[in-house]
This record gives structure tokens, C-alpha cells and sequence, in this order.
């Protein structure tokens, strides 16, 4: 089988998001592979090891997005490919939808792409289905299980975990399958795969390499960016002997900070 | 000179943190106050890879470096001593020893299950007589046809009871001309008969870990066995403290980082007159000190890695790398109990256990009276390095990772 795997590069969840100048800013935090991510690398190398074949790992992103590549790598992943160029930077979930379709284009014969189930920093949970709708493909998401796959017969069955309970969805393949983390427990990097992955050349696509041309301008922008004002919270107990001298105690701190 | 840390060296940092921080640390109170080890432990630092984390592939290893030996054992450190320690005997003073002093048949036959973490190793220097005074020790190892027959007693032995090697050293000759010269070093098979083995129970500290006796009764122990010649095992034994000391410096470097990492969250949450106890002065002095020694222990670690990759002899700066981080983890520990208060001496928090795990580190691997000796030693130009028979090879990654004929590479 041929397997690619989507992954992003994201600041680690401990992060907190604020606004510098105007632009939403994660500060210095360390840079990870996304956490979702992780299950969908794990599904793609269980996939492989279950039905032999390859997985390629592919991220758009800056060049540092190298390094959540390695790790992918480092997982067990066969190759890495970087969809890279300035002119994607600002890219919305369309436009990323738009480049991760076309490269995947560009590899031959995919049969399954794993999407995590979002990108912890963006959270737009749609850049898997918006993938598989450009592919013409059906798109799985929310996917908890893979129930059966046949290869030879070309067709999957997953579980979908759906608010009301679990979904039995069969598609035919190549499809799109966006996992949620109670699909699996990834796997550690092994020693082996690190030694490979450090030593991994990843070769980067341009927006001319995968035939995007021209780079449509994204359809969102952020205008502005406005951090909330940061509540200050304090807890006072209001003290009285009956609750009727609690209330009115009550009744007057709240006349006193002009709150009614 | 480049001070900063490779993708290889930052994955693997990452990777051994990730397995502790997931799969010990939400246990590991449970097991200290049991005072057992989890029998989780050796078999998924096995499976890991982590047990043979320095040792060349075709001897069943990782093919990684010495500094990667280090990073492990600064993270396995961070969350508990004991899993440290599971380096420092198993890799440090056994596997390294074969390493450096192991024919070819005996690292085909103790090295690589060894580093596939098939096996289990642990090294048994110590007796109840004789710590400090290595060359004073008493197990006798008598020559009888082509076998030798052990027979004594060794005392504070960690992984005693977990491991089917030692690195044992004995006493072959009750009469030498130099008092060092009397001692030969074996790897005994820990399943044979004649050999008991038990855990001391009680311990101040690394409760959750295994540290024991190995009780020797007309073991029998083929010539073959021998590590070295006969009457090296001082030697031996002492180059096997280079290897388990630098395990012991990198992984205090990571109890100090602990302590400051919990100090640091639990100052800026506890208030008291009225702002977080981070604002107060005397809390930052200790928690700047612990910032400062955790670079300082980690700064000389990663010199002491450095030179064992380049195969230069390190006794000096890894017995400075040691003292230093062992005394500084237990300062750390100490500080970081009074920034938590009174709830720092219970062990509904993590910093008490690290208090009585720092302590046994300033004990084993030479007390750190032990290690001023041998510094004011090199200092006063009473000690130099002599050559030896075999030295620790220097890591060349081609050959750390070539893969020989027939031995599998673990994936
Ligand atoms: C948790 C733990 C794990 C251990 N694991 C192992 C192991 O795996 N393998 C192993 O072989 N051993 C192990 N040991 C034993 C350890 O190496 C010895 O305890 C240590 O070498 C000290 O020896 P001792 O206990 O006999 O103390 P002693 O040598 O009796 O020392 C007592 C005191 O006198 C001081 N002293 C001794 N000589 C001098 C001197 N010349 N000048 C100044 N001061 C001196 C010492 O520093 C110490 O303070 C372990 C010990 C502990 C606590």
C-alpha cells in the first residue's frame, strides 16, 4: 500500500497564544509535531506493518517544519517531503487544503492519506475533509478504529466517534481518514529510526513543484488580532452569623463595588 | 568548539523523556513507598532500546554515542535515581567494561544480550568490610582445574537481585606484592548454583529500585569468565567506575533540573504576605543557585562525553563532573524542600523522594570524600594516568554502526 501521512509542525499545548504588535505570537515555545498528528503517523506506520508498503510523511510549513519530519521519520516513517515556499506562509486551511492535494497528486498511487484530527494551534478540524474534497476522494473523519481494510479489494471500514456514540462507516479507497487519539498509542521515536531521520535529507517542494501557480491569495485574513483583557480573579467569602446577615452582607459589598 | 545539540542528540533526549515522563513518573510514588521495583522497568528500558543505547549495533546496541548515554540519563533521572541507576550498573560498569575489556568471544557471548537488554547486568565490587577500600576486599576466587571457585559475600549491590551477570571482582591472590595486584574480575552468571541473592530492605532512598547482596558459595566460574587477566580486576574495576560515574554525574544533573523545574511552579503558585513566594528574594537565591548548578553539572557531564567520544582518558574530570552533581542534587533537593514548606516533607510531593535519592549518590560509585582525594591527587601531581592493557575505544560512528554478519539490527 501507499500510505502519506499529513503532519504539521505546532508550538507545543503547553503554549500559551498571545498578541504581540498586533500579531497572534506562541512566544518562544518549543515547536513539536502536532499532537493529533502523532496518532495519524502511528495509524499510517500500524497500516503499513499490518499490509506491507511505505509511508511518506508531508508537511506544509517553514523550513523549520524539518524537524517535526524527522520525527516522523524517527517513528518509523520511510520518507519526508516539505511543501515549502514563502508564497504559502500565510496559507488558510483552503490554501493548505489547495497544496497538501496537489502534492499528493504528484505521488504515485496514494491509497489512504491519515489527517490528524486538527492542528492544536489553528483547531480548524477541516483541513483533512477539505483535502479529500479537492481529491474527489470520501473523506473519514473523527475515525477511532479501523474495523477492516482490504487492500486487494480496495476498501476500508472505520468506526467514527461520533457524540452519540460510534459510526460503522465502509468506503471504498483512496480516501482521506482523520483520526482522533482513541485510535491508538503512538509509538516512541526508536534509536534506530533517530539515527536515520538525524542523518535524513528531506527534499522541499516549491509552489511551482507541485504545480500551484499561481499561489492563490488565502481567502481569510487577520486583520487584527486583539488579546482580551486578562481577568483579575479574587475570591472573598462574605461572612454573617444567620443567612439572612449573610445576604444583606452580601447585598452591601455589591452596592459598594457599584455591581448592583 | 559548538555547544549546541545535534537533531540526533535532541531526538534522543526527547524520546527517553517522553517514556519516563508517560510511563514511570505517574507510578513511580506508588513503587517508592512499596519500596519494589516495577517490573515494568527493565524490560521496556529493554525494549527501547535504552539498555543498549552506547554499545556499537553489531554487539546488539544502538550505535549511539557517549553523550546520548549522558542525555538518557539526565531525563531517566529527572523522574526517578533508580531508573539512572539501571544505567549506571547495567550499561555503566557492566557493559562498558566488556566494552573495554572483553575478548571477542566474551562480548559475542555477555556483551550483546546485554545491550539487547536481554540480560540484565550489575556490578559487585562492594562487601560489607570494604567499600571505599576496594583492594581490601575478601571474596576469594580460587583457581580449581580450569575453573575458578568464588566463594564471599557482596554488599549494596544494585540489581542484585535483578540481574543474571555481574562484573564481579575477587581476590585471586591472599599474598600479592602490591595490594592492588591481588584482584582478578569475572562475569559471573548470577543464575548458577552456589549463588543467592536478596534485596536490602529499608533503604533511605532509591526506594524504588533493587540494591542487594550476592552471596557466593563454591560458584564455579570458567576460566573463560575471566574478565582480563589474572590480577587486573583493581584496574578493571576502576575504569569501571569511569564509565558509572559519568551515568551518575549526567543523571544528578537531572535531579537538580527536577528540583528546580518544581520549585519554579510550586513559588509562583504558593502565596504568602500576599504575593507569590517567588517574589520573595531568599526564595529566588535558591532557586537561581539550583538554575546555576544544574548548567555547571551539565556544562562538565557534556565535557566528560565529549572526551569519552573522542576515547581521551576522563578519570579527573569525571570524578569532578560526579562529586560536583551529586553534592549539588542533594543542595537542590534540600533548597527545594524549603521553598515547599511543610508540604515538601511529605511525599504527597515529588521533592522529599528526590532529597533521599540525591543522598545515596554522594555514597556509591566512591563517596565524594573518596573523590576529593583522587582530585587533590591530579591537583598535587601525586596521580597520573597510566596507560592501560585496553582503553575504552573512542566512538566512531561508522563503526558504532555498521552492521556485522548475523547480528540482527532490533527495530
Ligand atoms: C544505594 C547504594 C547503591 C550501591 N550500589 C553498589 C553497586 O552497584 N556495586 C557496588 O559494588 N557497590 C555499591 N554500593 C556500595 C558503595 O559503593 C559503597 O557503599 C561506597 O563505596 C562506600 O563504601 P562503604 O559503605 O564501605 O563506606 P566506607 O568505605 O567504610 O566509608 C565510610 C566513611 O569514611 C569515609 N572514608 C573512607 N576512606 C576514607 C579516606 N581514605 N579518606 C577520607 N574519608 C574516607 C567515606 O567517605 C565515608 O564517609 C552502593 C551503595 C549504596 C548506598
Amino acid at each position: 500500500m501507499k500510505i502519506v501521512v499529513c503532519v504539521k509542525q505546532t508550538p507545543d499545548t503547553a503554549a500559551t497564544l498571545t498578541v504581540v504588535g498586533g500579531v497572534a505570537s506562541w512566544g518562544d515555545a518549543p515547536l513539536v509535531l502536532n499532537p493529533w498528528d502523532e496518532y495519524a503517523v502511528e495509524q499510517a506506520l500500524r497500516t503499513k506493518e499490518a499490509h506491507g508498503g511505505s509511508v511518506t510523511a508531508m508537511s506544509l510549513g517553514p523550513q523549520a517544519a524539518k524537524e517535526s519530519l524527522k520525527q516522523a521519520l524517527a517513528m518509523g516513517c520511510d520518507e519526508a517531503i516539505l511543501i515549502s515556499d514563502p508564497a504559502l506562509e500565510r496559507a488558510d486551511s483552503l490554501l493548505a487544503s489547495a497544496a497538501l492535494a496537489a502534492a499528493i497528486k504528484r505521488i504515485d498511487a496514494p491509497d489512504i492519506v491519515f489527517f490528524g484530527k486538527a492542528a492544536v494551534d489553528t483547531d480548524t478540524e477541516v483541513t483533512g475533509p477539505q483535502v479529500a474534497r479537492r481529491l474527489g476522494w470520501p473523506s473519514l473523519n473523527l475515525v477511532a478504529a479501523i474495523s477492516e481494510l482490504d487492500p486487494a479489494a480496495k476498501t476500508i471500514t472505520v468506526e467514527r466517534l461520533l457524540e452519540e456514540g460510534r459510526q460503522l462507516v465502509r468506503s471504498p479507497l483512496p480516501a482521506v481518514v482523520s483520526v482522533v487519539k482513541e485510535i491508538n498509542e503512538p509509538r516512541y521515536p526508536s534509536f534506530m529510526g533517530i539515527r536515520k531521520a538525524s542523518k535524513a535529507e528531506i527534499p522541499i517542494w516549491s509552489a511551482s513543484d507541485i504545480g500551484l501557480q499561481p499561489v492563490p491569495e488565502p481567502a481569510l485574513t487577520w486583520p487584527e488580532v486583539i488579546a482580551p483583557v486578562r481577568a483579575e480573579q479574587s475570591c472573598e467569602f462574605v461572612s454573617g452569623e444567620t443567612p439572612q446577615q449573610q445576604a444583606a452582607a452580601l447585598v452591601e459589598r455589591l452596592i459598594e463595588e457599584k455591581l448592583i | 568548539m559548538d555547544f549546541s545539540l545535534g537533531p540526533e542528540h535532541q531526538m534522543v533526549q526527547k524520546m527517553v523523556r517522553e517514556f519516563a515522563q508517560k510511563e514511570v513518573a505517574p507510578f513511580i510514588q506508588e513503587w517508592d513507598r512499596k519500596q519494589q521495583m516495577s517490573p515494568e522497568v527493565l524490560p521496556r528500558m529493554g525494549k527501547l532500546g535504552i539498555l543498549g543505547i552506547c554499545f556499537p549495533i553489531s554487539l546488539g546496541g544502538q550505535g549511539l554515542d557517549f553523550i546520548s548515554l549522558g542525555l538518557a540519563c539526565e531525563e531517566l533521572e529527572a523522574v526517578d535515581t533508580t531508573l539512572r541507576v539501571v544505567m549506571s550498573v547495567h550499561v555503566g560498569l557492566c557493559g562498558l567494561s566488556l566494552l573495554q575489556w572483553g575478548t571477542e568471544a566474551q562480548q559475542q557471548e555477555f556483551l550483546i544480550p546485554l545491550a539487547r537488554g536481554e540480560k540484565i547486568g550489575c556490578g559487585a565490587f562492594s562487601e560489607s568490610g570494604a567499600g571505599s577500600d576496594v583492594a581490601n576486599l575478601q571474596t576469594t576466587a580460587k583457581q580449581d582445574g580450569t575453573d575458578y571457585l568464588l566463594n564471599g559475600e557482596k554488599m549494596w549491590i544494585s540489581l542484585a537481585s535483578k540481574a543474571d551477570f555481574a562484573l564481579l571482582t575477587a581476590r585471586t591472590d591472599s599474598n600479592p606484592k602490591r595490594r592492588s595486584q591481588g584482584l582478578s574480575s569475572f562475569i559471573v552468571d548470577l543464575h548458577s548454583a552456589g549463588v543467592t541473592t536478596g534485596d536490602i530492605k529499608g533503604k533511605l532512598g532509591v526506594r524504588a529500585g533493587s540494591t542487594g547482596w550476592i552471596s557466593l558459595q563454591d560458584v564455579r566460574v570458567p576460566k573463560e569468565s575471566r574478565l582480563g587477566e589474572q590480577g587486573e580486576g583493581f584496574k578493571i574495576t576502576m575504569s569501571a567506575f569511569d564509565s558509572g560515574r559519568y551515568t551518575v554525574a549526567a543523571g544528578a544533573a537531572g535531579l537538580i533540573r527536577a528540583c528546580l523545574e518544581a520549585s519554579v511552579a510550586y513559588a509562583k503558585e504558593r502565596k504568602t504576605f500576599g504575593q507569590p513566594i517567588a517574589e520573595h528574594q531568599l526564595v529566588q537565591a535558591k532557586i537561581a543557585r539550583m538554575a546555576s548548578d544544574y548548567e555547571i553539572a551539565k556544562l562538565l557531564y557534556l565535557k566528560v562525553g565529549w572526551m569519552k567520544n573522542q576515547g581521551v582518558r576522563n578519570t579527573y574530570e569525571t570524578s569532578m563532573a560526579k562529586q560536583f552533581a551529586t553534592d549539588a542534587s542533594f543542595n537542590a533537593a534540600s533548597e527545594a524542600i524549603a521553598v515547599h514548606g511543610s508540604y515538601g516533607y511529605s511525599d504527597e510531593f515529588v521533592v522529599e523522594r528526590y532529597l533521599r535519592n540525591a543522598r545515596g549518590a554522594m555514597i556509591y560509585e566512591g563517596t565524594n570524600e573518596i573523590h576529593s582525594l583522587i582530585q587533590a591527587g591530579y591537583a598535587l601531581g601525586n596521580r597520573t594516568d597510566k596507560a592501560l592493557r585496553r582503553e575504552m575505544p573512542a566512538y566512531e560512528p561508522q563503526r558504532w554502526q555498521a552492521e556485522a554478519a548475523g547480528i540482527r539490527e532490533a527495530t
